[in-house]
This record gives structure tokens, C-alpha cells and sequence, in this order.
């Protein structure tokens, strides 16, 4: 009996759980999909009733958006709460719904001169006051900008420092003084921004035509210009002087992925057989190339030296002649007589070496 | 150009305010959005438009006189206005015989078109003919989609994506849960989409949930998809882009098993148990009594081992 009636009230508390929650309650075939940090529920059940040919009743789109409207509620009076004068908020998540951006993402400028000359010494900014004490004025003012406190050019009596042209206007070379500084910080605000541009404007970096243009930009400027006809540079004429662009080709030449099998075979029993041997491989012809190339360098380095030497000692010729980068011997001889003597005396034997070299290789250089 | 921007240097705060506020930013700003009447914007659409704008004040911009462009063939005016007045999404409205009651609806990617849908207004209810009270301005409307229509075709896929950028209003952390107070809800049937706004009426019901009824408060548009302009599958994605930083960071070392039980690892250094700090026990601590004479006992042990 008593059995029973502890079943009893069970069901009964179910049932009447149930109807309280019955008010709240929706039944969908589908679950919504709800995204709370944009307020928003996807419904995916086709509308069943709706689905005649012609538009739904109005009564019937109103039912459909009080339910999902219900299921939607249902769930946001589930985030967790708090009381914030007297309102009761509840903390959204974040949006899962992924929408594109308005502008695109920063890129990460980079440092400017001083930022990394700072970063490199150690170097913090120390916080400064705003106002200093000026005597001339006596009162507090700016550190920089309108009306600071010492502010040279407002001065009105300068002294002529005693090394000075007696006839030259101190005023305005201190104006003069302060327009250069100011030219001068803003060119180096414009290569800092050009700096941080770089990346993104590669192609226009010389192409505005200024004064003063390095001579590979020059040329790169001239490369782009020859390509941007319409047919992209192939029937244009060279200038009488004008040499072929060097390295203008293609970089890298990869074999075709699958073409001569044979050949592939064939260089890849050849790699295996090299790595197999014992005995290193000795490439003649490159290790000529390689010394010749270094004794070439030594020499370099050593005639500017001597030309350093030779500069500072007041133009004295170094031993051999070898001032201005070892002329052909035929050039050396159009030289002043003075030097010709000298000059004839070094390079034969050194070009004889040097022509003996390169027949070591009997190849030309790489 | 913003490059060119930056070469002139702003000469006041708020000039240097204005510029950083439109540059691009990791979190970004809340998008405007511009509605833009045609030449031959007539009265319903005009009337549209403004209704358009009272859900999106204040993050809206609504143009008084008429513009003579054609978005479908020369987006070079809408882009103009975009970067002019910092909007990157805009409606606009024109009417003409081919295609009556028109409305454009796009958004911009850096002051560029990335999509635009065309949609043919069918019928139209506007705010003022519904004698009701509205709710105010700005509060941020829930936004439901019915129908699997919105999930099958890309161009219904963008129009909802679209829909939800220009709907959705500001983002934020926390709601009053009594300033709920409007839901937009979209229902596609039959190829056509009804778009219908209600105002929420929260009654008692037997817990802490409320019941909700609704009455039909703002404008209500039947929608119909005509073209589109959407943008390709690389624009897009470059504009759906999330810098780094934004991203969830995830926490090494946590793991969940399928019953909710949190796992955490952590790693330790090698401890010398001998040295380890117990809990002191006063009542056994030694005498100085005690602890001499063991001393002397560890003493004579050593001398003996010896």
C-alpha cells in the first residue's frame, strides 16, 4: 500500500513538473542551432505545414517564430547570471558564427632606426613632465612646441661668437639651423614609412622619376619600362650602348616531373655509384676556377691596400704600378711616360703568370 | 591609399583620432552600413530604406537624394562612398520596370566589393502602417533563420552570412536579460524569403523561463533572390582571415575524458623524500636532554667505525 502510494506521488511530481515546464516546452523534430554571442537559432526542419505553393498565412510564420523564438530564450535564461545595478545580465560567449572582416588584418610594422638603435643599447623611454620652468620668461611652458621655453630662435639678442663673419646675419642662421633639422626628421619619418612599405610596394620603389635615383634603380626602372608594351617587350630595340640585362632569366631549370625515364635511371645509378665510392671526386676544372678565383681576390684586396697607402702618402705609385685595378697591359702603356717605365716593368710578368693560370684550366671560368 | 595617408602627417589629436579609428585593427570596429537611394528609387522603396535605417541607427547612414549608378555594372561609386563615409555594408534601392522594387544588399572587404545580392521586394509592410509601440533604437535584435533552404545553395548559404553581418549590431560580453526585446526571424519557403520582426512579451510561466508571445511590430518584407555577385572562393576566404592573436589559445597539459572529468598534468622536479616537510607534532619534538645524548651515541659509533 504504502508502496503504492510512494509510486503515486512520484508520477504525480513528474506530472507535475511536466506541466510547469509545458508552458516552455517546444517539440521539434531537428534541433536548433544556436549561436548566443550573436543572438542567433537555425531552424533546419522543413516547414512542414507552409509547404503548399501558395504564401504561408501569417498567423502560421507567427506561430513557427514564437516557437523558435522560445527554444531561443530557453537557452539564453540558461547562460550564467549576474545582478549589475539591479538588472539581472547574463554573460554572453563568443561568437561561433565566422563572418569576414571589414579591412584586413595589421601587419607588424617593423622598427623604426631609433626603436631598434634603443632595443639594441637598452635603452627606455624615461617619462619627462610636460611643463618646464623658463628664466626668460619666468613661467612654466611646453618642453616642445608653440611657445616652449627655450626656444633659440625667438631669442632677440644673439652675440657674435668671435670666429664668425662679423657680416653674417645670426638670426637667420639659426632659422636657417632649424628648417634643416625639421627637413631632416621628416625625411627620416618617410624612409622609416617607406621601410615599413617595402614589403608592399615593391614594384614602385623607383619608378616616380626623382632627381636622385641610385643607378640600379635606374635600371630596374628601365628593365620594367622595356616589358610593359603590349607585347611585353619583344619587338623593342636596345640604345646603340645598351648592354643585355644580365639575370633576367629564368633562375632555376627543373627536369619535367615524368618524361625520360631512361635518363632519370641513369642519374639516379650514377648519384648511388658517387655515394657509394670511396674515393672523393675531384672536379678539375672547378678547383682551378676556384683557386684562380681566390688568388684574384687576394690580389684585390692587396692593391687597395696599396692604393690607400699610395693616397694617403700623397699619390706616390705603389710597387708595380698597380694603382687602377691592373689595366691590360696595352692600356698601361698609354700612360705618361713618367709611369710607363714602371708600369711596363711590372705587369709582363705578371700577365704571363696570369695567362699561364688560365691554361691550367683549358676552360673559360664559371 | 593609406599610404599616402600616413605620408601626411595629421596636424590635430582629432584628425590623428579619426585616422586611427579607420585604419584596419586586430578587434575591429562595429560596421556601419550606408543606404543609398537610385535614380529610380520609388516611394515603397524609399520607404523601405527607411526603415532599414531606424533598426540600424546608429550604426547606420542613410543618403537623402538620389545616386545615378548601377551596382551591378560599376561598383566604382559604391566604393567611393564606402571609403568617404567608413561603411562596409550598404542596401541599395532602385525601381524600374525589368526589375520592380529592388533592393541590393552587399558588403565591402578593404573599401572593395565582396558580395552583393540582389532581392525583389514583393509585399511590404512598413513600421508606421503596424500602430504599435517600438522598441528603441540600438538594442540588439535576436536574429532567427527557419527553413533548411539557408543551408543548401551558396547563394543562400552567403545571403544568411550577409544577413547576419548587417542585422546583428554590436558585439557584447553581457545582455540584460530584460532588454531582449525584438527578434528578426527569416523563413525560406518556395523560393522566396518572408522576413518578419517581432516585438517580445514575456509572460509568467510556472518556472524561471518566461513564456513568450510575440506582436508584430516592424517592417515585414516577401523577398525574392535575383542576382548575385558573390566573391571568389580566395577573396573570400582572405577576408574570413583571423589574426593570430584573436584565435583561442589552447591550454596545454588539460585533457577531458567522456564523462566530463577534467585531467590536468604536472610535472614535477625530483624531490628528496628525506628532506621533505611533514607536519610538526610539538609533544614529539626532542629535548635538548634527548638530543645530546644522541648526538654523543652517533659520535661513538663514528669513532668505533674507525
Amino acid at each position: 500500500m504504502e508502496g503504492q502510494s510512494v509510486e503515486e506521488l512520484l508520477a504525480k511530481a513528474e506530472r507535475d513538473e511536466a506541466d510547469k515546464l509545458q508552458r516552455i516546452t517546444v517539440h521539434k523534430e531537428l534541433e536548433l542551432e544556436f549561436d548566443l554571442g550573436n543572438l542567433l537559432a537555425s531552424d533546419r526542419n522543413p516547414p512542414t505545414g507552409l509547404r503548399r505553393g501558395e504564401p504561408p498565412p501569417e498567423a502560421e510564420l507567427r506561430a513557427l517564430a514564437r516557437d523558435n523564438t522560445q527554444l531561443l530564450i530557453n537557452q539564453l535564461w540558461q547562460l550564467p547570471t549576474e545582478r549589475v545595478e539591479e538588472a539581472l545580465v547574463a554573460r554572453l560567449p563568443e561568437p561561433t558564427t565566422r563572418l569576414p572582416r571589414e579591412k584586413p588584418v595589421p601587419r607588424p610594422r617593423p622598427l623604426t632606426r631609433w626603436q631598434q638603435f634603443a632595443r639594441l643599447k637598452g635603452i627606455r623611454p624615461k617619462k619627462k613632465t610636460n611643463l618646464v620652468w623658463d628664466e626668460v620668461s619666468g613661467q612654466w611652458r611646453r618642453r616642445w612646441g608653440y611657445q616652449r621655453a627655450r626656444d633659440d630662435t625667438k631669442e632677440w639678442l644673439i652675440e657674435v661668437p668671435g670666429s664668425a663673419d662679423p657680416l653674417e646675419d645670426q638670426f637667420a642662421k639659426r632659422i636657417q639651423a632649424k628648417k634643416e633639422r625639421v627637413a631632416k626628421n621628416e625625411l627620416n619619418r618617410l624612409r622609416n614609412l617607406a621601410r615599413a612599405h617595402k614589403s608592399r610596394l615593391p614594384s614602385s620603389a623607383g619608378m616616380h622619376p626623382t632627381g636622385h635615383q641610385s643607378k640600379q634603380e635606374l635600371g630596374r626602372a628601365l628593365q620594367v619600362a622595356r616589358v610593359s608594351t603590349a607585347s611585353v617587350g619583344r619587338f623593342q630595340e636596345r640604345l646603340p650602348k645598351e648592354k643585355a640585362p644580365r639575370g633576367s632569366g629564368k633562375k632555376r631549370k627543373f627536369q619535367p616531373l615524368f618524361g625520360d625515364f631512361a635518363a632519370e635511371k641513369k642519374s639516379q645509378l650514377e648519384m648511388l655509384r658517387l655515394m657509394n665510392s670511396k674515393k672523393p671526386q675531384l672536379d678539375v676544372t672547378r678547383a682551378a676556377n676556384k683557386q684562380m678565383r681566390e688568388e684574384d681576390q687576394e690580389e684585390a684586396a692587396k692593391r687597395r691596400k696599396m692604393s690607400q697607402k699610395g693616397k694617403r702618402k700623397g699619390g706616390r705609385q705603389g710597387p708595380g704600378g698597380r694603382r687602377k685595378g691592373g689595366p691590360p697591359p696595352s692600356q698601361g702603356g698609354k700612360r705618361k711616360g713618367g709611369l710607363g717605365g714602371k708600369m711596363n716593368s711590372g705587369p709582363p710578368g705578371w700577365g704571363g703568370k696570369r695567362k699561364g693560370g688560365q691554361h691550367q684550366g683549358g676552360k673559360k671560368r664559371k | 591609399m593609406d599610404a599616402l595617408d600616413r605620408v601626411v602627417k595629421p596636424k590635430t589629436k582629432r584628425a590623428k583620432r579619426f585616422l586611427e579609428k579607420r585604419e584596419p585593427k586586430l578587434s575591429e570596429n562595429i560596421k556601419n552600413a550606408m543606404l543609398i537611394k537610385g535614380g529610380n528609387a520609388n516611394s515603397a522603396v524609399t520607404q523601405v530604406l527607411r526603415d532599414v535605417y531606424a533598426l540600424k541607427k546608429p550604426y547606420g547612414v542613410l543618403y537623402k537624394k538620389k545616386n545615378i549608378t548601377r551596382p551591378f555594372e560599376d561598383q566604382t561609386s559604391l566604393e567611393f562612398f564606402s571609403k568617404k563615409s567608413d561603411c562596409s555594408l550598404f542596401m541599395f534601392g532602385s525601381h524600374n520596370k525589368k526589375r520592380p522594387n529592388n533592393l541590393v544588399i552587399g558588403r565591402m572587404y578593404d573599401y572593395h566589393v565582396l558580395d552583393m545580392i540582389e532581392l525583389g521586394i514583393e509585399k511590404f509592410v512598413s513600421l508606421k502602417d503596424i500602430k504599435n509601440s517600438k522598441c528603441p533604437e540600438g538594442t540588439k535584435p535576436m536574429l532567427i533563420f527557419a527553413g533548411n533552404d539557408f543551408d543548401v545553395t551558396e547563394d543562400y548559404r552567403r545571403l544568411k552570412s550577409l544577413l547576419i553581418d548587417f542585422f546583428r549590431g554590436p558585439t557584447v560580453s553581457n545582455i540584460r536579460l530584460a532588454g531582449l526585446e525584438y527578434v528578426l526571424h527569416f523563413t525560406a519557403l518556395n523560393g522566396k524569403i518572408y522576413f518578419r520582426s517581432y516585438k517580445l512579451l514575456l509572460k509568467k510561466s510556472g518556472c524561471r523561463t518566461p513564456r513568450i508571445e510575440l506582436e508584430e511590430m516592424g517592417p515585414s518584407l516577401d523577398l525574392v533572390l535575383r542576382r548575385t555577385h558573390l566573391a571568389s572562393d580566395d577573396l573570400y576566404k582572405l577576408s574570413m582571415k583571423m589574426p593570430k592573436a584573436l584565435k583561442p589559445k589552447k591550454k596545454k597539459n588539460i585533457s577531458h575524458d567522456t564523462f566530463g572529468t577534467t585531467y590536468g598534468r604536472i610535472h614535477m622536479q625530483k624531490q628528496d623524500l628525506s628532506k621533505l616537510q611533514t607536519r610538526k607534532m610539538k609533544g614529539l619534538k626532542k629535548r635538548p636532554v634527548e638530543r645530546i645524548t644522541e648526538d654523543l651515541e652517533r659520535k661513538s659509533k663514528r669513532i668505533k667505525k674507525n
